[in-house]
């Protein structure tokens, strides 16, 4: 066993020293990571939130678009990778940061589309009925009632496409959008453990920060009225 | 005020509101009663078009409220429902701004407002104003349900069974705490209910639904002594001419002017004045017209000196703005067959009888 011989010869002690040595590096290539996930994100909230509001609307939209994000998820994501070559080439984009984002867009949808979802249907129809009966408008309602009540859910549902488009992106080194993959690609095909080693607990590190982050923010997004005492 | 004219409303093959015609007038409290399905609700949610009819008209001060902009109708026309339906994100203050705010009214004088309204059902404002709904207490909830519908000075008030879901106790609390505001503000309401009792104690009119129809549309009173036939009869139930009761004032029922006499009368001026009354006992009076006791005629017979000698207490008197169910209830209670009413400063105002009770009772049914 090869691989598992070179594991046992990057002791703690060299990962570090590579660390140290390629400080600049790697916080660079953990801005290009968080740039990816950040801007596939904040398209996939652009999108997923108001999606996931207008399938409210209908059970069988509800039913398809749930359906078919599901299914993206499920595509291994080199295999995405691979499929945009050929789609964004003849635009000069086979390859690199635009591809990327866009796959990272579409595996951040489910999570968004379905909190959001999820989170608007279950609001107490009595909310609907009062804010109806007090003669509210559908945009009212949204605005004043349904979309604080359902903010805690839907900020949930991000941090989930966080920490998800964390650990996708890891994979866009294959088609050149660098990132904190290009450590752990290295690392394979060079044999090198001391780049695995720092490549996966810089994307590990990253995604808990993130994920912390967000907790805290969707704890101060959280309507007071709705806090847990 | 409110004018419904062949109302209809039809789901698919179920028509639940079949040719319904009815007036409410201003400032009466309407009570839209029947059993579950009977079509109540829908016809109330007519009137702010959250069901929009199949056929008929509503007229709301002579104006139809199809040709109202359904957002500004509901507006005007205050709601409250069973499930409150507080918003958990909004202040208790903001919560009954709602419309206020949606109307572009003056922020600080509905806020000032709004601290008068949980003044007037037993909130302290500066402790409630800003607390959030998960903060209260159903009943607690459900005021602030009843002022938030309150808050724009709505004329109408539509409620669908809004005291449905608070436990008994605090129920009757809240209903009274209603019927005060009711008598300041004077709304025109349709309330839905299911429950004989309530609509009893609340309503100016009940109007009895049946399977979609308008069966019988009347006075509490009427309803409870002419049900008009055996559904309803079964509906408001077997004892309803006790539910009658509750209709009538002690005021309203009293013999007034009654004899009396003080501890310093003579023991044969009370005898006298019983036997020229043909009466059994008499009440005796303080110097400022509070009821102190009693005495009776049996008992003077061959006594001597004053009544203040000879008097009994009286077991118990009721107040003249209670009702005859608590004052028969009382009787019950210590076995009395008459009680002695009296005011708020204890002052003898006259005196009930059982026999005169029955009587009263019986007199919507000789006068047909």
């Amino acid at each position: 066993m090869r691989g598992r011989a070179l594991i046992w010869k990057a002791t703690p002690l060299e990962t570090l020293n590579f660390a140290i040595a390629n400080w600049s590096q790697i916080v660079a290539r953990g801005w290009e990571h968080i740039s990816l996930v950040g801007v596939a994100v904040s398209v996939a909230v652009l999108t997923g939130v108001p999606i996931g509001i207008l399938i409210t609307q209908s059970r069988v939209a509800a039913d398809r678009v749930l359906y078919v994000a599901a299914i993206i998820m499920t595509i291994p994501s080199i295999a995405f990778f691979g499929l945009l070559i050929p789609v964004l080439s003849p635009i000069g984009q086979g390859i690199g940061y635009l591809p990327a984002v866009i796959a990272l867009v579409f595996y951040a949808q489910l999570p968004i589309i379905r909190n959001t979802y999820t989170a608007i249907m279950n609001i107490d129809p009595a909310l609907r009925e009062a804010a109806r009966g007090m003669g509210m408008t559908a945009f009212q309602r949204l605005r004043e009632v349904e979309l604080p009540v359902a903010l805690p859910v839907i900020v949930n549902g991000v941090r989930n496409a966080v920490v998800l488009n964390i650990a996708i992106a890891t994979i866009a080194t294959y088609i050149g959008a660098g990132g904190l993959g290009v450590f752990i690609s290295r690392g394979i095909s060079q044999t090198d453990p001391r780049q695995l080693i720092t490549g996966a607990i810089a994307v590990s590190v990253l995604a808990i920060l993130a994920d912390l982050g967000l907790l805290l923010l969707q704890r101060r997004l959280t309507p007071v009225g709705l806090r847990q005492s | 005020m409110i004018r419904l004219k062949n109302l209809t409303k039809i789901f698919g093959a179920t028509t639940a509101v079949d040719n319904v015609s009815m007036e409410v007038g201003a400032g009466e409290v309407c009570v839209l009663l029947g059993p579950s399905g009977c079509g109540k609700t829908t016809t109330m949610k007519m009137v702010n078009r959250l069901i929009e009819p199949s056929g008929g008209r509503i007229f709301i001060d002579g104006k139809d409220v199809t040709e109202v902009d359904a957002v500004q109708l509901r507006r005007s026309i205050g709601y409250v429902i069973q499930q409150i339906g507080l918003f958990p994100n909004k202040t208790v203050e903001d919560n009954i701004c709602v419309v206020p705010d949606m109307l572009g009214h003056d922020r600080k004088a509905s806020r000032k407002r709004a601290a008068e309204l949980l003044e007037m059902v037993n909130l302290e404002p500066a402790a409630y104003a800003r607390r959030y709904p998960k903060e209260l207490s159903g009943g607690q909830q459900q005021r602030i349900g009843v002022i938030r519908a309150l808050a724009a000075d709505p004329p109408v008030l539509l409620m669908d069974e809004p005291f449905g879901a608070i436990d008994p106790i605090n129920r009757e609390v809240i209903q009274d705490e209603f019927m005060k505001l009711q008598a300041a503000l004077k709304k025109t309401v349709i309330f839905v209910s299911h429950d004989i009792d309530e609509a009893v104690k609340m309503a100016s009119r009940i109007a009895i639904f049946k399977a979609g129809r308008l069966v019988q549309y009347d006075t509490p009173d009427n309803i409870l002594a002419h049900p008009i036939d055996s559904f309803v009869a079964d509906f408001v139930g077997a004892d309803r001419t006790l539910k009658r009761l509750r209709l009538i004032a002690v005021r309203d029922a009293m013999a007034e002017n009654p004899p009396r006499v003080t501890a310093q009368d003579a023991v044969e001026t009370a005898i006298a004045l019983m036997e020229s009354h043909g009466h059994i006992s008499v009440v005796m009076v303080g110097p400022q017209g509070r009821a102190r006791g009693f005495v009776r005629l049996e008992a003077l017979r061959g006594k001597k000196g004053v009544v203040g000698d000879h008097f009994e207490k009286l077991p118990s008197v009721i107040d003249i703005d209670d009702n005859l169910r608590n004052a028969v209830s009382r009787m019950f209670t210590n076995d009395q067959s008459w009680l002695a009413c009296v005011d708020a400063s204890g002052v003898y105002q006259g005196y009930i009888t059982q026999r005169g009770i029955t009587h009263l009772l019986g007199a919507t049914y000789r006068d047909r």
